[in-house]
This record gives structure tokens, C-alpha cells and sequence, in this order.
């Protein structure tokens, strides 16, 4: 027996959550006057001096896409030669050696674009001062960058002026504000759950048996809060959120999928509250979670029915799903449900194994990497909501005899020529890296299956990375110069492409004077709306998509019955 | 009368024509400018190649029929798509060609700096040339009347025969080449030099031959292009995924499944919806400059109107009759009517016939031995001085007043306010004497022309703020505003007044539609997003403005925006209808290209179809006739009808969304069942 009812919490939690949440980022963005100006303000305007960065100096879109990407590129740079040379830095208890150049080339790509996917092994790769000052100092950074691009695509869809805010002001206001104090609670939770938080390293213990065990700790609880608050994804240890220490308990995993939706979601109020037009929102809000529900249930039921292969396995009596590599205290409805949490909400935290998934079950994760758009990660999800709102008022919005308009401003050939390059960039990134990896030699010898599956396997693995999303499907094998290198570029292009176009964008209808809404204008606030932007992010995806779903997980299901 | 500028999409002609043409076109270096049906070009290129040489293109010998058929049909979709575009362009031409007839070589009676004339051809005159042109004449070429008056028909351009008075100075001093002068003798300025009159640049328009692609057609055509870039990246990573999975991929198939996703409906279509859009305005008779016009006509949010001529008729009507003096209202109408039984402007025509209405009578011999005293400038008072001796007065206030102390009357007490209120209502009062009384007043009313009322809710339904603009007082305005159904008003305006408003309305992100006819309207039709000049008014207005109604209907401004907003929605529509049956397209063709390698994969056929070969082929003939299909819809224009948004959105969506899903799934297997019954494949 199955429910979907964790899956039904989870949102009732979610949409209560959304609007205190939303408005607080609101505040934040729009440089309101709030309650706790008396403890983050000191903090700011002392981190402003001590950088001499002038919050009150505007930038436009240009500017503020070229600081967003020298900013990235430093400290990509700088945890580079981090991770080259870490085992002569201190705090290295499990012994790490120094990173190879194209493993820490992808490592850092991985983790300052959002995806985390890990080519590492967490427990013997990477040293405890590379877990704080690579691996969590990117996963806040790489969360803020995107929440503040984001911010500035608001603004530009907003306001009167060509200028959408200030790079580094945003992003002191909204590590200080928003990720460093959300992230401290959830450590304490997961703490009080189990989760370690020491730099003790090693521990050995006598076994049973009389052995002896090496069981590696670390500072595990602050990771992994801000793993899943920033979407980022990667594990402490290899095994990710599967791992005992990383995810302990029913409720710590449930904790992990509250925090993973917790900012897209209410980052779409905040888009409504910028844009003024809450309903338009709510729209989004909706339709995005019709979508996200279809899935998740439709996961859940094909891990629940896994079919003939396992229809004589019994346990008690009655026939179980599949447990190939879940964890028994997650069981077969929890694991898909955080596969479906985590490829929507593109964090890439796995607390079962995908590779070992019943074919439509794997093919979920798969799908919403692919479609990119149900909310999607921190800032950045929301940039592909806006981007896909926009191509959908585009081609529908002409069927009322008016040039196209968005919140009031025409979408013109300058737009949409952006639109359809950023638009182009994902299943672009996806196909032609995997077509590429099945032609060559060294790029078909990370695939452990044959056929169908095989061919899953490395659908997955791109879709993951231009997706930044950074799941694996575990049995493919991603370290080798030839992935790393790949999927290092998938990832990069994946993330900047998308941002910087869709800051131009921001930029290009800033200049816009919006017009009211009359009668004769295409309306994006009603269920119509919500309907057609449904219909075309499914149908662009399917079109998109679907000769390879089709050759990967749906012949496989198919060939199996 | 008018005559019809209809002219048949599908007469003999025009078809014949354009299937030539849609050889012609066939020629790569015009196919580039459409990328989606280049594609399909260079496709049937490549597929003709797999039929010549199969095996290096991972076909084998025995496959050389279907790749044959592959190609046939590949030139075919491309074949229908040129004939699209040619049939649109042969319409324009068509109407090209009976305005070229009307410019004819003519002689010009050109006046030399010493003033005798010489007689020289019409196409050497040059601009600042004066010619003077006789009742009988062809004007040779445009120009500005700068001596004379004239009545002129213009029937060559407009297609209406009345003629119409022209005459120097003031907003009636232009003519148009190829018109001809009925009566009088004038002198003109000639105000362009050959070949770039009026009528060479309205043939040049309606023949397409300089044809932009319009701003929402390009983005239109970006988006389509990265479709297609995307499927084109689709088709290729295909391959080696598909060798991957062992599933085998002949290069036919590959580009019939391209050619299937690829948006060739749309693409096919589009420049056909274009000119064809062009051209329901031209056959409106409204010159359009531009496509750009036409789609900015579908924008408008706010639609300047002159009270004068558009909203009303401009003359005033009678109204009613108002007693005073304590005499009956039977008694004020009856000799209201007896002072206008000889007055035959429209003012006195209206008088006669509501007094008639309203049960007045005159006696039938009340016209003999009378004198009629006609309406002077000067007297400002019109009427009739009766056999018996009465005199019959109507006339202005003011006059009448002079008139009756001139007489020894009395003005009745509540004669003032009558007129007063009159006034307010934005009436013009004419007061009614008999001898040296005063009877009462007749209420002249500026009457709006049937119809508009029922257009302005239609165009606050759309979404459309109309604002009207009169040299009224603002009491006399507001009236006319709220009894029209207008948004706003505009009174006592100044010429830069319409400017400022445009320029407000502007501000605020609205695209704003204008009509004007006089130089002074020349500057806010030229800011005006569409700007609709009178082509009876002057070469300033027809210059500035980027439409010009060849009918001097200032009314049709909101046809043109339904006809913009048709082009666009059409557009949108079958946009929509060419992605929304890819659906079907993949249901057909990647169940067959896999069924091979996986019968399984059957499930997904859920049309049923008879083989893969003929699954294939039937897509790639549905979409190939589908153009065809949807000419009539591209020429005509979707159906449209003023009302929201939002139920236009419906309706389109309804008819050209989920039509578009449904309609391959049935097209494809019809198809299907076709080629496997009849030609037993």
C-alpha cells in the first residue's frame, strides 16, 4: 500500500509558507524598511566598507550581467586552485589528495553554477577545509547569484527605469538576510536529528564481528542545510542524501524536500508582489504545481507497481515495490517523491538511487530536467518560468489581433530573438552532448548498460548538468577526463546562457513604457493563461524531448512487458 | 456608384500565374529569405541524392521507391508553399494592373516663365512646373490647384464617380495625376517629379514589389527559425542515439521526420498572410504604406475621432420645436415649416420633414404669388414673404433680435433662456418670426451618424479608448461625447492640441490611431502610430499619414484596426495549428521508425496505421496538403468579429489549439487509409 499523503503535506506546508516567505524577499529585494534592519544592517554596511562596494551606485542589465559573471569567475578561480592544493592545507583528517585538473575543473563549474553534481567521492576526495571554503562557501554563493539575477530580471520586467539594482548590495542582502539565517535553524534541526557537525574526522569502532570500521564524520549538518536551501545538491558523502549521517531520519528527510521547495516556490509570490500583478503569479504558482503533482504522483505509483519482474516477490505476503537502491527507512513512496522534489526544484540531492528505478519511475527525474521550468532552482528556475511565460504569450498572444505584450510591455523582434536563443540552449546542450558521448569511444565507456538503459544513462547525465541540476544516475561513470570536461561545459553554458539572456531581456523591457490592461489585451492572470502555459511547456518539452524518452526509458518499459 | 475593386483570388489568371511563379521561386537564392521552407528545400535535395545513390545515405537498394516518394512529396510541400505566396502576390498585382491603366501618357498644357503654353508630355513635366488643365483634361500629374476651382472625378483612384469640387488655397487645393478635371479651368503647381507620383508609389505598394517583412512577421520568423533549429538538433542527435539502441535510420526517413516537425505550415503561409492582410486593405480602399501600418492598426489602444464629419454629420438637424411668448407649439412648428418649404439645405430640409412628422401641414397653394427670401451672409435670416403679407422669418438669435426692434416687436421673456438652453446642449437655436412676433425657437441639432454608437461599444468591448476632439465649448462637447458613447473629449481645441494628446496617450504605452485631412493635421498624423489621411485632403496630410482612405471616410479607422488585428490573429492561429500537430506527426512516424527494432513500440501507434512506410509517408503527405488546405483561411484571415480578448483568445484556441491537435490524427490516418486501400501499399 501507498499514499500520497507526505506528498500533500509537503505542499499544504509549502503554500503556507509561501506568501510570509515571499513578501520577506520582497522586502529584501526592494530595499524596504523591515524590523530586523537593526541586526543585518550593521552587518551589511560593515561588509559594504570593508569591500568598498557602493550599494547605492545602480547598474543596467549590461553591467550588472558582466559583475554577476566576473564574480562567479573569481571565485571559481580562486576554489580551483583550492582543491589543487589542499593537501597541503589544514584540516584534512580523512587525508584527501589534491584534486586532478579536469575533476576540479568540473568540481568548481559544478558547484558555482548551482548543479553539484559530484564526480567526487565526498569521503576520501575532498578535505574538510575544501567541504567549507569550496563546497559550502559555493553553495551560498551560487544560491545568492541566482535569487539576485532573478531579482533583476524582476525589476527589469517592473520598473520605469533602465537600471535593475545593485550586484553586490543584493548579494550581501541576501546571503545576510534570507540564506545565512534559514540555513543556521535547519542546521540545528538536522543536529538535533542526528546529523554530525564536527571536525573530528575519523572514527573507528569495534564491530560486531570484531572488526574493525572506519566510519567518517565531519561537518556534515551545515552542508547539508544549505544544500538544499540553495538547491545545490552535492553530498558530503558519495552516497548523498541516502547516506545515514546526511539524512538520519523520516522527518530529516522530509525537512530536506521542505527546504529544496521552500525558496522557488516563494520566490514566485515575490514575483508577484515586484510586477504587481499577484494573480498572474498565482497562475504560475498553480499551474506549476498541477504539473509538479502529475509527476510526483505518477513517480510514485511506478515505483509502487514496478510490474512482472517483480510480481512474485513478496514480502509478508503481499507484493512490494521496488527497493533496488532505496533505503528502507525511506521506503518506495518517499524515494520517489524527493527524486521528483529534487529534479524539479533542480537540486540534485538523491536519497535513493535513480539508476535503479523502474523505467517510467527513472523517467520522471529525467523529464523534469528536461522540461527545466516547474519552479527550477533558486533564481534561476524562476528566470526559465519567465522565459517559457514569455514564448508562451508569443505564440498564443497573437490569437487576440495584437502585437504580443508581457505585464504591459510588447514583445518584439529584440526579445524574442534572446527568447529563442535561450530557449534553444537547453535541449541543444542535452542532445548534442549526449549524441556525442554515444558516438565516441571515450564518451560510450562511461556508460555501464546496454541499450535503452544505457542510453538513459547518459540522457540523464546531461540533462542533469545543463539543467544544473547535478543528480546522478549512479551507475554511470562521471569521472573521467571526458565527462568532466563535458558535462563541465554543459554546466557553464547551461547556467550563463540562460542568465545573461534572460538579463537582456530584463533589460530590454525595462525600456519599454508598459501600457494598461484593457478588454482588447491578452490576459496572463486568469485560468486560460494557466491552461495554455501548461499545454506549451509540456508541448515544446514533448517535441523537444521525446524521440529520446522514447529510444531511452519508454522502449525500455516497453521492452520489458 | 462605386466601382467594386473586387477582384477573384482564384480566377484562371492569377492561378495560372502563380503556379509559375511557385516554379520561379523555386530558385535557392529566394528560398533563403523563408529558412523554414529552405530547409524543406535543401531536404528534398538530400532525399533526391539518397534516391540516386541509396546506399550512401544508409538506405538500401530496395528502399529507392520510397526515397523517390520521400522527395516527390518534399517538392511538392515546397511547390504549395511558393503557390501560397504567389497567389497573394498575383492578387496584388492584379490590382496593380487596372490602376496602371488609369496612367495613361497624356499631354500637359505647361505654362512658360513668359506665360504662353506649350504643350509637352506628361511624363517630362517636373516638379515647380505649372500646367493648367480644362474641363475634359487629364491632370497630368500631381499637384497643388494654385488658380481656380474646379469639379474633378476622381473615380480613376477612389472608384467613386461623383465628382468632387477642388479649388486653390485652404484643404481642398490637391489633385492626383491620372483624375480628370469635369468643369472649369485651373492652374496647378506640379508637386512631384515623374514616376514618384501618388499613384506610381500605390502601385508600387499594392504590387508588393517593395515588400518589408513587417516587425511582428520577423519576430514571428525568429521564433520559427529556432523551431526549427531545435528539431533540425533533434533529427541529428537522433542518429546516433537510435544506432545507439540499435534502431536504424534511413536519411530519408530522417528528413520526412525534420520535415514533419519543422513549423512548414506557418512557414509556408506566412508571407502569404502578409500581403493578403495588405491587401484586404487595399480592397478596403485604404492605401496602406506599409505592412507595419497594417499590423500597428491591430495595436491601437486609443483611437482620436473629429467630432465633425466623423462622429456627426456635421450639418445640424432639427430637433424640436420650443414655443415662447406663450404661443403653441403647433404654431411655432407650423411656421417653421411654411419659413423652410424653399430652403434646401439640409438644415431646412430637416425642418420640413420633423414638422411634417410632428402633424404640421401647409396648405398646397401657399408657394403662390410667395417671395422667397434666400439665407444671406449678411441678413443671417431666411424665409418666405407670404401673398397675403405675412412675412416668415427664420434666422440667428442676434439677427432676429435687430430685426424685431427694427419692426416694433417685443422680444418674449423666456425667448432668452430657450435659446440659452439650447445652447448648453451643444444646439444651434434658430428663432421663428411671423411678421413682428416672435413664435419660438427650432432646435438644431448636430445628429450622430447612424451606427457609431454601436461601434464605440464595440470598440470599448475590444479594449479601445476612443477620444473625440471638436472646437465646441465643452458644454456642447460633453453632450455630443455622452450621447455617442465616447471615452473622452477634447474641447475648443487648438490645432496642436491633437499632437498633445497623441504624445499623452503615447506616454502612457498606448498606440494611438488619428484621421485628418488638413495640413494642420499633418504633424499628429505623422506622430499618430497610424495615421489615416483623407485622400480629399492635402498632399501635407497624405504625406504625414502612413494610410490614406481613398473614399475620405473618416469612419473606416476602425475598420482598418479590425483588419490589422485579423492579420495578427491570423498569424497567431495558424501558428498555433502548425505546432500544435506535431503531436500527431511524432505519434505517426517514431512508433514506425522503431517498430522494427522494438514491436512493443506499437502501443504508440495509436492510429493504427497500415505500415511504417505508409505511416511515415501519410505525415509527410498531411502536412504537405495542409498548406494548400489553409490558403482560403491565409487570404481571407481568420473569422473575426469585435468583442474581448479573452473570448477571441477562446475561440482561437478552441478552433486552431485544439483543433490543431486533433485534426493531423484524423488527416494522417484518412491518409493512411487511402494509400493502403487504393494503391494497396
Amino acid at each position: 500500500m501507498y499514499s500520497n499523503i507526505e506528498l500533500f503535506t509537503m505542499i499544504a506546508i509549502i503554500v503556507l509558507l509561501t506568501k510570509p516567505l515571499g513578501t520577506y524577499m520582497y522586502n529584501i529585494f526592494e530595499y524596504k524598511p523591515m524590523r530586523s534592519d537593526k541586526i543585518f544592517l550593521p552587518v551589511e554596511n560593515f561588509i559594504y566598507k570593508i569591500t568598498g562596494i557602493n550599494p547605492e551606485e545602480e547598474m543596467d542589465w549590461k553591467k550588472y550581467a558582466l559583475t554577476f559573471l566576473l564574480v562567479n569567475m573569481v571565485m571559481m578561480i580562486i576554489t580551483y586552485f583550492i582543491l589543487r592544493v589542499q593537501q597541503f592545507l589544514p584540516l584534512n583528517p580523512t587525508g584527501a589528495k589534491n584534486m586532478e585538473s579536469s575533476l576540479a575543473f568540473n568540481t568548481v563549474i559544478s558547484f558555482m553554477t548551482n548543479t553539484n553534481l559530484q564526480h567526487y567521492a565526498g569521503e576520501d576526495g575532498i578535505t574538510f577545509l575544501s567541504q567549507m571554503i569550496v563546497i559550502v562557501f559555493l553553495m551560498f554563493t551560487s544560491a545568492a547569484s541566482g535569487l539576485v539575477t532573478a531579482a533583476a530580471i524582476m525589476r527589469g520586467l517592473s520598473k520605469k527605469t533602465t537600471n535593475l539594482g545593485n550586484f553586490y548590495a543584493d548579494f550581501v542582502r541576501i546571503t545576510v538576510r534570507l540564506l545565512l539565517p534559514i540555513s543556521m535553524l535547519a542546521t540545528l534541526i538536522l543536529v538535533w536529528q542526528g546529523v554530525p557537525q564536527t571536525f573530528a574526522g575519523k572514527v573507528v569502532v569495534d564491530t560486531l564481528e570484531g572488526g574493525k570500521q572506519t566510519i567518517i564524520t565531519g561537518p556534515v549538518a551545515v552542508l547539508e542545510s544549505i544544500k538544499h536551501l540553495g538547491t545545490n545538491g552535492g553530498g558530503f558523502f558519495g552516497a548523498n542524501s541516502s547516506h545515514p549521517f546526511e539524512n538520519p531520519t523520516w522527518l530529516t528527510n522530509m525537512i530536506e524536500m521542505l527546504l529544496m521547495m521552500l525558496l522557488p516556490t516563494s520566490l514566485i509570490y515575490t514575483y508577484g508582489l515586484m510586477i504587481n500583478n499577484k494573480k498572474h503569479a498565482l497562475v504560475l504558482y498553480i499551474s506549476l504545481f498541477v504539473i509538479f503533482i502529475l509527476l510526483a504522483v505518477g513517480a510514485v505509483y511506478a515505483e509502487n507497481h514496478p510490474g512482472v519482474a517483480y510480481s512474485k516477490l513478496h514480502i509478508y505476503g503481499k507484493p512490494y515495490g521496488n527497493y533496488e537502491g532505496k533505503e528502507v527507512r525511506f521506503g518506495v513512496s518517499q524515494s520517489p517523491l524527493f527524486a521528483t522534489v529534487t529534479t524539479a526544484f533542480t537540486t540534485g540531492s538523491v536519497d535513493s538511487m535513480h539508476d535503479s528505478y523502474t523505467p517510467l519511475g527513472g523517467a520522471v527525474p529525467l523529464i523534469l530536467m528536461m522540461l527545466n521550468t516547474i519552479f527550477g532552482g533558486d533564481g534561476a528556475g524562476l528566470q526559465n518560468i519567465i522565459m517559457y511565460t514569455i514564448l508562451t504569450v508569443f505564440l498564443t498572444g497573437l490569437m487576440v489581433g495584437r502585437t504580443p505584450e508581457y505585464l504591459g510591455r510588447k514583445i518584439e523582434t529584440k526579445e524574442i530573438k534572446l527568447i529563442a536563443l535561450a530557449i534553444l540552449v537547453h535541449p541543444f546542450l542535452i542532445l548534442f552532448s549526449s549524441a556525442l558521448t554515444v558516438m565516441l569511444k571515450v564518451g560510450a565507456s562511461s556508460v555501464t548498460n546496454p541499450l535503452y538503459h544505457g542510453l538513459t544513462q547518459v540522457l540523464y547525465e546531461f540533462s542533469s548538468a545543463a539543467a544544473n541540476n547535478g543528480s546522478e544516475f549512479a551507475g554511470f561513470i562521471g569521472n573521467t577526463v571526458f565527462m568532466n570536461i563535458m558535462t563541465g561545459l554543459v554546466m557553464f553554458f547551461g547556467r550563463y546562457i540562460t542568465i545573461i539572456l534572460m538579463l537582456a531581456v530584463a533589460g530590454s523591457m525595462a525600456e519599454k513604457i508598459p501600457a494598461p490592461p484593457s478588454p482588447g489585451t491578452f490576459r496572463t492572470d486568469n485560468a486560460i493563461f494557466g491552461a495554455i502555459f501548461i499545454a506549451v511547456v509540456l508541448i515544446v518539452g514533448a517535441l523537444t524531448f521525446f524521440p529520446a524518452v522514447i529510444l531511452g526509458p519508454i522502449s525500455e518499459f516497453l521492452s520489458m512487458t | 456608384m462605386k466601382r467594386k475593386r473586387e477582384i477573384k483570388t482564384w480566377s484562371r489568371e492569377i492561378v495560372v500565374g502563380a503556379i509559375k511563379n511557385s516554379f520561379i521561386k523555386l530558385n535557392p537564392l529566394y528560398m533563403y529569405k523563408n529558412p523554414v521552407m529552405f530547409v524543406v528545400e535543401v531536404g528534398t535535395f538530400i532525399t533526391l541524392l539518397a534516391t540516386i545513390f541509396p546506399t550512401y545515405f544508409g538506405s538500401t537498394p530496395d528502399e529507392v521507391g520510397y526515397n523517390a516518394l520521400v522527395t516527390f512529396i518534399l517538392f511538392v510541400t515546397v511547390l504549395f508553399a511558393n503557390f501560397a505566396e504567389s497567389l497573394a502576390e498575383g492578387r496584388g498585382k492584379a490590382q496593380a494592373e487596372t490602376l496602371r491603366k488609369t496612367k495613361k501618357e497624356t499631354m500637359a498644357k505647361l505654362v512658360q516663365s513668359d506665360g504662353s503654353i506649350k504643350i509637352v508630355k506628361s511624363s517630362e513635366l517636373k516638379k515647380g512646373d505649372i500646367v493648367i488643365c480644362e474641363a475634359g483634361d487629364i491632370i497630368p500629374a500631381d499637384g497643388e490647384i494654385i488658380e481656380g476651382l474646379a469639379a474633378i472625378d476622381e473615380s480613376a483612384i477612389t472608384g467613386e464617380s461623383a465628382p468632387v469640387i477642388k479649388e486653390a488655397g485652404g484643404d481642398f487645393s490637391s489633385v492626383t495625376g491620372g483624375t480628370k478635371v469635369i468643369s472649369d479651368r485651373i492652374k496647378i503647381r506640379v508637386t512631384v517629379d515623374e514616376g514618384e507620383s501618388f499613384l506610381d508609389r500605390m502601385i508600387k505598394l499594392v504590387e508588393g514589389a517593395k515588400r518589408q517583412k513587417s516587425p511582428n512577421e520577423i519576430a514571428l520568423t525568429t521564433v520559427l527559425v529556432s523551431l526549427t533549429i531545435i528539431f533540425i538538433v533533434v533529427v541529428m542527435t537522433l542518429y546516433p542515439m537510435a544506432k545507439f539502441v540499435h534502431v536504424r535510420i534511413s536519411a530519408a526517413t530522417m528528413i520526412a521526420l525534420l520535415v514533419c516537425l519543422i513549423p512548414t505550415t506557418i512557414g509556408g503561409l506566412l508571407s502569404a498572410i502578409g500581403i493578403a492582410g495588405m491587401d484586404r486593405v487595399t480592397r478596403f480602399n485604404v492605401i496602406a504604406m506599409s505592412g507595419k501600418a497594417v499590423e500597428a492598426a491591430g495595436d491601437i489602444d486609443t483611437i482620436l475621432l473629429d467630432k465633425t464629419g466623423t462622429i456627426t454629420f456635421g450639418n445640424r438637424l432639427a430637433a424640436d420645436f420650443i414655443p415662447v411668448g406663450g404661443h403653441s407649439k403647433e404654431e411655432v412648428t407650423y411656421y417653421a415649416l411654411i419659413s423652410s418649404l424653399k430652403d434646401l439645405t439640409p438644415e431646412g430640409r430637416s425642418i420640413v420633414d420633423l414638422a411634417r412628422k410632428m402633424g404640421a401641414k401647409a396648405p398646397d397653394d401657399i408657394l403662390e404669388g410667395a417671395e422667397v427670401v434666400e439665407f444671406s451672409a449678411e441678413t443671417r435670416m431666411s424665409g418666405l414673404n407670404l401673398k397675403d403679407g405675412t412675412i416668415v422669418r427664420k434666422g440667428s438669435y442676434d439677427k432676429v433680435k435687430e430685426y424685431i426692434g427694427e419692426k416694433g416687436g417685443s422680444i418674449p421673456d423666456d425667448l432668452d433662456k430657450e435659446v440659452e438652453k439650447i445652447s448648453l446642449l451643444g444646439g444651434t437655436p434658430l428663432v421663428v418670426v411671423k411678421d413682428n412676433e416672435v413664435l419660438g425657437v427650432i432646435y438644431l441639432k448636430d445628429t450622430i451618424k447612424p451606427g457609431m454608437k454601436e461601434r464605440f461599444k464595440q470598440l470599448r468591448a475590444m479594449g479601445i479608448k476612443t477620444i473625440m476632439i471638436t472646437g465646441d465649448n465643452p458644454l456642447t462637447a460633453k453632450t455630443i461625447a455622452e450621447e455617442a458613447g465616447v471615452d473622452e473629449f477634447i474641447a475648443e481645441s487648438k490645432p496642436e492640441d491633437k499632437i498633445n494628446v497623441i504624445k499623452r496617450e503615447q506616454a502612457q504605452g498606448r498606440l494611438v490611431a488619428m484621421t485628418g485631412d488638413g495640413t494642420n493635421d499633418a504633424p499628429a498624423l505623422a506622430q499618430a502610430d497610424v495615421g489615416l489621411a483623407m485622400n480629399s485632403g492635402t498632399m501635407a496630410a497624405k504625406e504625414a499619414a502612413n494610410m490614406v482612405d481613398l473614399d475620405s471616410d473618416p469612419t473606416k479607422i476602425i475598420e482598418v484596426v479590425g483588419i490589422g488585428k485579423q492579420l495578427l490573429m491570423t498569424r497567431g492561429a495558424l501558428t498555433t495549428f502548425s505546432i500544435a500537430n506535431d503531436v500527431a506527426k511524432y505519434f505517426a512516424i517514431l512508433p514506425a521508425i522503431i517498430s522494427e527494432t522494438l514491436p512493443a513500440i506499437k502501443v504508440l501507434d495509436v492510429m493504427k496505421l497500415s505500415s511504417p512506410t505508409n505511416a511515415i509517408l501519410s505525415a509527410l503527405i498531411y502536412n504537405a496538403i495542409i498548406i494548400p488546405i489553409l490558403i482560403p483561411i491565409a487570404m481571407r484571415g481568420v473569422k473575426y468579429r469585435p468583442m474581448s480578448a479573452n473570448a477571441l483568445l477562446m475561440r482561437n484556441l478552441l478552433i486552431y489549439g485544439l483543433g490543431g491537435l486533433i485534426a493531423p490524427f484524423v488527416g494522417i490516418k484518412l491518409i493512411d487509409m487511402i494509400i493502403s486501400s487504393i494503391f494497396g501499399m
